[in-house]
């Protein structure tokens, strides 16, 4: 019960959260009771299975992108530190965010961890680079059966070949940033969080 | 000897007072006003109480919601997807899109509409039963006191009392449908069937100390129709019964549930249906046909949600009751959370822990209303005419409507609503890719004509327009079609 999983998170622990994530402090508690709920097995980290139980994000397109977000490499679990520092990505960035100091690590929603976030939801092997078959394969995953595969596959060609400025028939990081360089990336990429 | 002579006196004392205080009033269905001294002295306790948690909350150190929204986590962005993409638009794709899904899937992770109506509702202020909200366990001495008294006063006092009384209440339920049973049918029988069923409700209704407020009496369902309410626990048919006698509908339980269910069909024509009947939808509306069509019998009583849920919002009515046919008499119930949680969480709770739970909370207060009747429409199909009744109960009830199936509570959503979504995206980008290269259209222009083709008048007038619920399927294919 509610009582039992808030007295499981120690204060030491949402400082180091608070630290990391920017979270507030009722944020990391109100996000901790989320979690708990999700957590069906009550063992205090997330499965795939966890995620998918949310029908408005099993019916995401990219929803199974989505929750492999939260996995690193490997790993079927996710603990609360884990999915906060995944959430983190997508909160505003705030105004005084802005002018902080640049010596300190760069914060987990600054614009360019966002559309690092948003590359590797492309990138599906990880090798830094998304290639026409792995852009055709999102693409795939939005579209569903409705579209033809010639027609998608002209679809990525012309993507690509807009992005691309090395000639090496693939996106790079550096490319995909380019791109997205006129969009407002802070505020889509972004969730209003309450305080 | 003396030991068991004073135990004697006790029990002696103890039967009198519930025959005396509670059976007969029952019976005649009258109150003496002991229930109404007692939610007297509780709403000042609970007064009390919240004023002593907002003046403790004043202290830096305690995190207390500050506005009903506080509960929230995020607030959601409700930019359609059309018109988002739109604007961005420049050719049919780009990576952009996917900031879209990206950031729905969030919100639905950190806040989705679905799953919290499967768990107890969150407080706004601590009703002084341990179980309760996460925010509040922070107690003051004086508090602490006022606790410790009702935790003596709901376990060593009420929960034998209640308890006494639903065994009495579940007896007689069982011993009276039986012996009525017996009777030849006619008017003695139905008269007889209602009488046992008036008193055993009333009683167990006392057992859970409920106090309901029965609104527009005027429009109790009639014979021959079929009431509809929303679900939020087993006790809704208590609730309901208790002001007036109704025709069951359900599926034939084990144990317990079972022994009344087959005792109170002898008296009255409740219609259960075996597991493997109930798969067999045709045998089901053909049955509830044939009793709708006799107009001499009990109004049939269905949950169309076909599942509890949390008292905050009123899910998909299953079609199935709004083909039957007949006037469809809609009642909305809504419980007050601050006297007890009325929601059974059956997959986390069975039902004999969760009557112990209703049991030792203070009370269970609603609030019954019954809504003027309804007719399905020549031009309406069962889902439409299901939606309208649905919009009707959730308006009155004041309570969220979610076009999501309560049966997501134990399975999967269906492929089919991801596929709604491919669709859609699939549509655009096809649009948004002729348009690039049939015409130069300045994107904000073509954004706002999209806008504006979508919304027709009728589908922003419509009741339960699906404008502002969650469930993007179902939002934006309307609005694709005029494309």
């Amino acid at each position: 019960m509610g009582s039992r999983a808030s007295t499981l998170l120690r204060d030491e622990e949402i400082e180091e959260i608070k630290k990391e994530t920017g979270f507030s402090h009722s944020q990391i508690t109100r996000l901790y009771s989320r979690f708990t709920s999700l957590d069906k097995g009550e063992n205090g980290t997330l499965s795939r299975e966890d995620f998918q139980r949310i029908p408005e994000l099993a019916i995401n397109p990219l929803g199974d992108r989505i929750i492999n977000a939260f996995f690193p490499e490997g790993e079927d679990q996710v603990n609360f530190r884990g999915f906060m520092r995944t959430l983190a990505h997508f909160r505003p960035i705030e105004d005084n965010e802005k002018s902080k100091d640049q010596n300190g690590p760069e914060p987990l929603n600054s614009r360019s961890n966002k559309l690092h976030f948003a590359f590797r939801l492309y990138d599906l092997d990880k090798d830094d680079k998304i290639s026409r078959d792995e852009l055709l394969q999102v693409l795939r995953m939005m579209v569903g059966v409705n579209i033809s595969d010639e027609q998608l596959g002209s679809i990525a060609d012309r993507t690509i070949q807009e992005a691309d400025q090395d000639g090496d028939s693939a996106i790079s990081f550096a490319e995909f940033v380019k791109v997205l360089e006129k969009v407002d990336v802070e505020q889509k990429m972004s969730i209003r969080f309450l305080h | 000897m003396e030991v068991v002579c004073a135990l004697g006196h006790v029990g002696a004392v103890w039967v009198a007072v519930v025959l005396g205080l509670v059976m007969l009033p029952s019976a005649l269905g009258i109150s003496l006003g002991i229930s109404e001294a007692y939610m007297w002295v509780l709403v000042k306790t609970l007064e009390w109480a919240t004023i002593r948690l907002q003046k403790g909350a004043k202290k830096p150190q305690l995190q207390m919601p500050r506005t009903p929204t506080a509960n929230g986590i995020i607030e959601r962005d409700e930019t359609p997807m059309e018109k988002e993409i739109a604007l961005l638009h420049r050719a049919d794709f780009e990576f952009s899109h996917i900031f879209y899904f990206c950031r729905k899937g969030f919100e639905a992770i950190v806040e989705d509409e679905v799953t919290q109506r499967f768990s107890s509702e969150e407080l706004l202020s601590w009703n002084l039963l341990t179980r309760t909200n996460v925010n509040f366990h922070y107690i003051s001495l004086r508090l602490t006191v006022v606790w410790v008294i009702g935790v003596v006063v709901r376990y060593c006092f009420l929960l034998p009392l209640r308890f006494s009384l639903a065994a009495i209440g579940i007896t007689s339920m069982i011993v009276g449908t039986t012996m009525v049973g017996q009777l030849p049918n006619g008017s003695v029988k139905s008269y007889l069937s209602e009488v046992v069923h008036l008193t055993c409700s009333r009683i167990l209704v006392r057992a859970l100390s409920g106090t309901i407020h029965y609104h527009n009496k005027e429009n109790r369902p009639q014979k021959g129709g079929i009431c509809v309410a929303n679900h939020t626990s087993p006790i809704d048919a208590i609730i309901l019964t208790n002001d007036g006698c109704y025709a069951m509908v359900g599926q034939v339980h084990g144990g317990l549930m079972g022994i009344i269910q087959r005792a109170t069909v002898k008296a009255c024509p409740h219609v259960w249906f075996e597991r493997s009947e109930i798969k067999d939808r045709h045998l089901v509306t053909k049955r509830l046909r044939e009793h709708v069509a006799d107009k001499s019998k009990l109004p049939i009583l269905i949950f169309p949600e076909g599942t509890c849920i949390n008292n905050t919002s009123v899910m998909m009515f299953k079609k199935g009751s709004f083909e039957i046919g007949g006037t469809i008499y809609p009642v909305a119930i809504k419980y007050d959370p601050q006297f007890g949680d009325a929601f059974w969480n059956s997959s986390k709770y069975n039902i004999v822990s969760y009557l112990l739970r209703i049991m030792t909370s203070w009370a269970i207060v609603c609030n019954v209303w019954y809504l003027p009747p309804m007719v399905r429409k020549e031009d309406e199909d069962a889902v439409q005419f299901a939606n309208r009744v649905r919009s009707a109960i959730a308006r009155q009830g004041g309570l969220t409507e979610l076009p999501w199936d309560g049966g997501l509570k134990r399975a999967k959503v269906k492929d089919t609503f991801k596929e709604e979504q491919q669709k859609n995206y699939s549509k655009m980008l096809l649009f948004l890719g002729k348009l690039s290269h049939d015409m130069w259209l300045d994107t904000s222009a073509l954004a706002h004509g999209l806008w504006h083709v979508g919304c027709s008048p009728q589908e922003e007038l419509a009741p339960g327009s699906l404008s502002t619920h969650r469930c993007p399927g179902q939002s934006t294919s309307k609005w694709l079609h005029h494309v």
